[in-house]
């Protein structure tokens, strides 16, 4: 008699898996990718690289010889993140700086941690925060997009839209930006200063509806996020539009849209109810708006995410999901 | 916009191959087991001796208490040995093996298949027969039938919800009886209102079996009082509290009975064997087993009578293919895996599911990634990861406040788990532990 | 200047409100604990363990001096020279007890009890009893995942990869109770140590009928009551097919050894027979090379096992 498998129920299995999960993002970042290819050049295929192969390796090395466990670099998780951090990054930066993001995002965002799920912080974001923190200036320094006409080395650089805002609230003429419909439009194709991915709101968009169809991630956070920005910039605008610039431009510039879709959902970090959800994404979007416009940094949704990545655990211990009915009480 | 239950729930591959494949009887095998434990409560008590002969229908163990069932002869032949055999638990039970010779019944019985639609019984004479007729609740549960139609006094029952739902992938023995003896169940649903005292049933059935409900809704076109509620294909709308969430829009409360919000719930081959025992006088000795695999040459549906080896079954349906790995009892959700073929069929063996190679297997479990996928498909708005978490580390308290007692084993956690993760194996161990701990408290 | 002065003075201020603070609350807060509880905790232990039934050695301290009789709490680890101790501080007498050991109430190593179908759930022993009776035909035998092991505090507990059950190490055990309670199949039992940590026990749990036990594995008791006939001493009870040793009334005496069809019935750290038995059935060498580990107690009788294996191989 042939010796049968037994198991407890289920029998059967979605199909689901990790893998999977994690190339259906690479997969939504591709628009975003060959956006910025457009208008980066050579630069986006090399920081990507870079930051790709020093995650992937990274990962390796203190699973196999620190660790000791099978490792997981085919799970695409470091993979991601190098993609991820590649995003955050500016374009002309040298590469060794870009190496050593990658290094501290994976052995310290990450497997300090215990590895994939255990760890507290976005990888891809720690390892974006901690060069920004070490190298300020060439942090800041945003290669100008120099769309078709990738040749050109010495294109030289320039500001971000938002720093362009910071500076022009500071003098107090920032309604020269309300008008400006190019300026918008700019920043939803993609053609603005600014680090690799972030660039194209509609490209991240694009990636982002494709997410929420396959449903890898739910709607909860980015709507909870994009709905606290504009609210709370809206309410800004309409006291003094003279200092503070409308909510459009804010939903559409800097890192928003790429941190919003792909950064704040990231499994690990966020919460697992939909009640934690929104309030992690509220938690964002106020966050995020304080720094931009009252703080000294001109974007600020890495350090918001971040925060609310230290809050999240906080966030899952009291909001529990919705029960099926509530208990009986006792007769 | 069709009808179904609000929180969680997932949609596995229906894989209903068996579907509208029309009731055969199995032929009788040369030995029966019948375990006397084949329900929830205390196993029943042996009234045979060893080369006692004995007819179809014959009484061959009674009940052993409230909650317990009669256990009745579903052969003729002689009582070979009184054995433990191991059944489809994966443990040793009490069983009684008889040898079959001829197929006698008791005089009793009417074995006519004339249609019966006046009730002459009074509604306590009905409960009786249904408790004596040893009739259990066959979607899979085994809860003795006859203590649902008992309502608790100070309770008041307002509708009968009829579960015709299936909606593990694979089985279809609830949908072919729908088909074949829609009729028979009406008269059975009239009977269990009779019995209840009120005027009001539901019969949830998903929408994958439109004939099914277009047959029903045929039958019940004079009996206004009957409502064919057809419900959107969402895994687990068979549990009861999912159920009547779906059809009457009320929710159990944790801990409570379907009387609670006035639902008293019985799958439909319950309400057929209920017809049977109280228009026919035949206690439930056979029930429809579907048998069904991807590589299985023939997925059907069987009467079986109940005490047939499960290995007779697939010899007689086709044959057990050469790349079987597993063979589960029940639905592939919920079911039971199979150590030995020559386990019996039971009252509760709603299926017999023959899995390939390729699909038996599970995978390598890894790192939980908290996506968070089993907190939303969960029915019962419990958190699976954090349950298996608090399990591995005995933490009853916390898994105490967590409601783990709530979790009704659906499997929908561990289905759509992408790391692998064993949730529903942990998350039993730590119902199995609470229970015990709040039990102990109560003493 | 005038910066280091000031930082030197609000830290030397910060310093003594905060002082001020914990001193009232030290003294507003005053818990008056019996100081009988921190002497008795100091003798115990500190293990921690649990095996006292209490939640680590304060709790049971807490009880011991609350207790007007020591007679039901006992600390397993300390054995009875700590309970002498502890009743020495609280003006009390206690009995002695006998030292306990875990025994494994199992033999059915791979090659005694063959697989009768493949586990592929959670690799964890209640998950598997839950599911079903095991991978072999003994429903009551060992799951071998390990449970115990994890249980075990004290590091006295290994997996045998060759026999896939759990092994005892005697010198580390002490007598917790955790792998009795974590073992789902109930096969763990706590035994007297007996003098010179001379046990005999049967070494099985199934309470199947004699047929089947037998069937699902060679060395299962078979409930035939040999043993039974054999004792003198009314040590030995049958029930439920299975036979069990009271090891309070045994004697060590050796006779049920022997008799034992199936070998069920194990004896640990005796010296060897003077006769050879006569039907050396096949699994009793290797029932040895399963305790070797536990016989580390005695190095001597090791060394003399292995020259008289090195001597067989020189015969050769």
């Amino acid at each position: 008699m042939n010796q049968f498998v037994i198991s407890p129920s289920p029998h059967i299995h979605s199909g689901d898996s990790v893998q999977k999960n994690m190339y259906r993002v690479l997969f939504a970042l591709i628009p975003a990718f060959l956006v910025s290819a457009l208008f980066f050049g050579w630069d986006t295929w090399i920081v990507t690289a870079i930051a790709v192969l020093g995650c992937v390796i990274t990962e390796y090395v203190i699973q196999v010889y620190l660790m000791k466990v099978p490792t997981t670099i085919m799970d695409g998780s470091a993979l991601l993140t190098g993609v991820l951090l590649a995003f955050n990054l500016p374009g002309n930066l040298a590469w060794w700086i870009i190496l050593l993001g990658a290094i501290f995002a994976i052995a310290v965002g990450k497997m300090s941690f215990g590895g994939l799920g255990s760890n507290v912080f976005n990888p891809a974001l720690v390892g974006r925060v901690f060069l920004l923190i070490s190298f300020p200036a060439q942090m800041t320094s945003w290669p100008r997009p120099k769309m078709f006409n990738w040749t050109d080395v010495d294109a030289g650089t320039g500001a971000t839209p938002l720093e362009l805002v910071k500076q022009a609230s500071k003098e107090g003429n920032v309604d020269q930006f309300t008008d400006s419909v190019g300026m918008i439009f700019n920043m939803i194709s993609g053609d603005v200063g600014g680090s690799l991915g972030e660039v194209s709101a509609l490209a991240l968009i694009v990636g982002g509806a494709y997410l929420i169809w396959k449903k890898v991630i739910t709607w909860h956070i980015p709507v909870a996020i994009l709905g606290t920005v504009i609210v709370f910039t809206s309410i800004l605008y309409f006291y003094d539009p003279t200092r503070y610039v409308d909510p459009f431009f804010h939903v559409f510039s800097g890192g928003l849209m790429l941190g919003t879709i792909f950064m704040a959902t990231d499994y690990a970090t966020s919460p697992m109810t939909y009640k934690g959800m929104i309030i992690y994404g509220v938690g964002i979007g106020v966050i995020t708006v304080l720094i931009r416009v009252f703080g000294s940094y001109p974007e600020g949704v890495s350090f918001a995410i971040l925060i609310m990545n230290a809050v999240t655990p906080l966030i899952n211990v009291y909001m529990k999901p919705q029960r099926f009915a509530q208990p009986l009480k006792t007769v | 916009m069709l009808k179904t239950f609000s929180l969680g729930g997932i949609h596995p591959p229906e894989n209903k191959l068996s579907a509208r494949k029309g009731l055969k009887d199995l032929p009788l095998p040369k030995m029966v087991t019948i375990p006397v434990s084949q329900h929830i409560g205390a196993p029943a008590k042996i009234l045979v001796k060893r080369g006692e002969e004995v007819k179809v229908g014959q009484l061959i163990a009674e009940s052993a208490g409230f909650i317990s069932a009669n256990i009745y002869a579903s052969v003729s032949g002689k009582v070979k040995k009184i054995d433990q055999v191991v059944d489809a638990s994966g443990y040793r039970k009490e069983s009684i093996v008889i040898s079959v010779e001829g197929d006698e019944w008791l005089d009793t019985i009417d074995r006519s298949d004339i249609l019966n639609k006046t009730i002459e019984l009074s509604p306590q004479e009905i409960i009786d027969k249904v408790a004596e007729a040893g009739i259990v609740g066959l979607g899979g549960a085994t809860f003795p039938a006859h203590v649902k139609l008992m309502v608790p006094p100070g309770k008041k029952a307002e509708v009968l919800i009829v579960n015709g739902v299936e909606c593990e992938p694979y089985l279809t023995s609830d949908h072919q009886l729908m088909l074949e003896r829609g009729e028979q169940v009406i008269v059975g649903v009239q009977i269990v209102l009779k019995a209840l005292g009120i005027d009001k049933a539901i019969i949830g059935i998903e929408n994958n079996k439109e004939d099914a409900i277009k047959h029903l809704r045929m039958i019940t076109k004079n009996h206004p009082n009957i409502k064919i509620c057809p419900l959107k294909v969402q895994y687990p709308q068979g549990g009861e509290k999912q159920l009547i969430k779906a059809t009457i829009d009320k929710e159990v409360p944790s801990g409570a009975l379907p009387i609670e919000v006035g639902a008293v719930v019985q799958n439909v081959a319950t309400i057929f064997a209920i017809y049977e025992a109280v228009q026919k006088n035949k206690p439930l000795i056979s029930r429809i087993v579907t048998v069904t695999g991807k590589s299985f040459s023939n997925p059907s549906n069987w009467r079986c009578r109940i005490g047939i080896p499960i290995s007779h079954l697939i010899e007689q349906a086709g044959g057990l293919p050469e790349d079987t790995e597993k063979v589960i009892s029940g639905g592939p959700m919920m079911g039971k895996a199979l150590t030995n073929l020559d386990a019996p069929i039971t009252k509760g063996t709603s299926g017999v599911l023959l899995i390939r190679s390729l699909e038996a297997r599970r995978k390598e479990m890894q790192n939980c990634i908290r996506c968070c996928k089993c907190v939303r498909v969960c029915p019962m708005g419990l958190e699976p990861y954090l349950l298996m978490q608090l399990t591995e580390r005995n933490y009853h308290d916390r898994l105490e406040k967590e409601d783990v007692m709530d979790c009704i084993e659906c499997g929908s956690c561990s289905y759509t788990c992408p790391s692998y993760r064993p949730l529903l194996d942990y998350i039993r161990i730590g119902k199995k532990d609470v229970g015990q701990i709040m039990r102990s408290r109560k003493k | 200047m005038s910066l280091l002065v000031i930082t030197i003075i609000s830290l030397c201020a910060i310093g003594v409100v905060a002082a001020i603070i914990l001193y009232v609350a030290s003294k507003k807060f005053h818990v008056i604990e019996d100081p009988r509880i921190d002497k008795v905790e100091e003798a115990l232990p500190a293990a921690n363990c649990g095996g006292c039934g209490f939640p680590g050695c304060r709790a049971f301290a807490e009880a011991t001096v609350k207790a007007d009789d020591l007679g039901d709490l006992y600390c397993p680890v300390g054995g009875s020279d700590t309970m002498a101790k502890v009743a020495s501080i609280l003006g009390q007498e206690v009995e002695d007890k006998k030292r306990q050991i875990a025994v494994l109430r199992c033999n059915g190593a791979c090659e005694h009890r063959p697989k009768t179908n493949i586990y592929d759930g959670a690799t964890s022993c209640s998950v598997a009893s839950l599911t079903y009776g095991g991978d072999t035909g003994c429903e009551y035998g060992c799951l071998g995942m390990g449970e115990c092991v994890d249980a075990c505090n004290f590091n006295a507990m290994y997996m045998d990869e060759s026999t896939g059950l759990p092994v005892v190490i005697e010198d580390n055990c002490v007598a917790c109770n955790a792998c009795v309670e974590a073992c789902p199949k109930d096969l763990l039992e706590l035994r007297n140590v007996g003098p010179k940590s001379r046990r005999i026990f049967v070494s099985c749990r199934n309470e199947a009928k004699g047929a089947i036990a037998k069937k699902s594995c060679e060395v299962a008791c078979i409930g035939c009551s040999k043993c039974f006939k054999e004792c003198k001493f009314d040590a030995i009870t049958i029930a439920n097919n299975l036979a069990y040793i009271d090891d309070d009334k045994c004697v060590l005496c050796r006779k049920c050894v022997p008799v034992c069809p199936t070998n069920a019935i194990h004896e640990l750290n005796f010296p060897p027979r003077r006769e050879p038995r006569k039907d050396k059935a096949p699994a009793k060498p290797k029932i040895e090379n399963i305790e070797k580990p536990i016989v580390l107690k005695k190095p001597k009788e090791e060394v003399k096992d292995n020259q008289s294996t090195n001597d067989i191989k020189k015969e050769e």
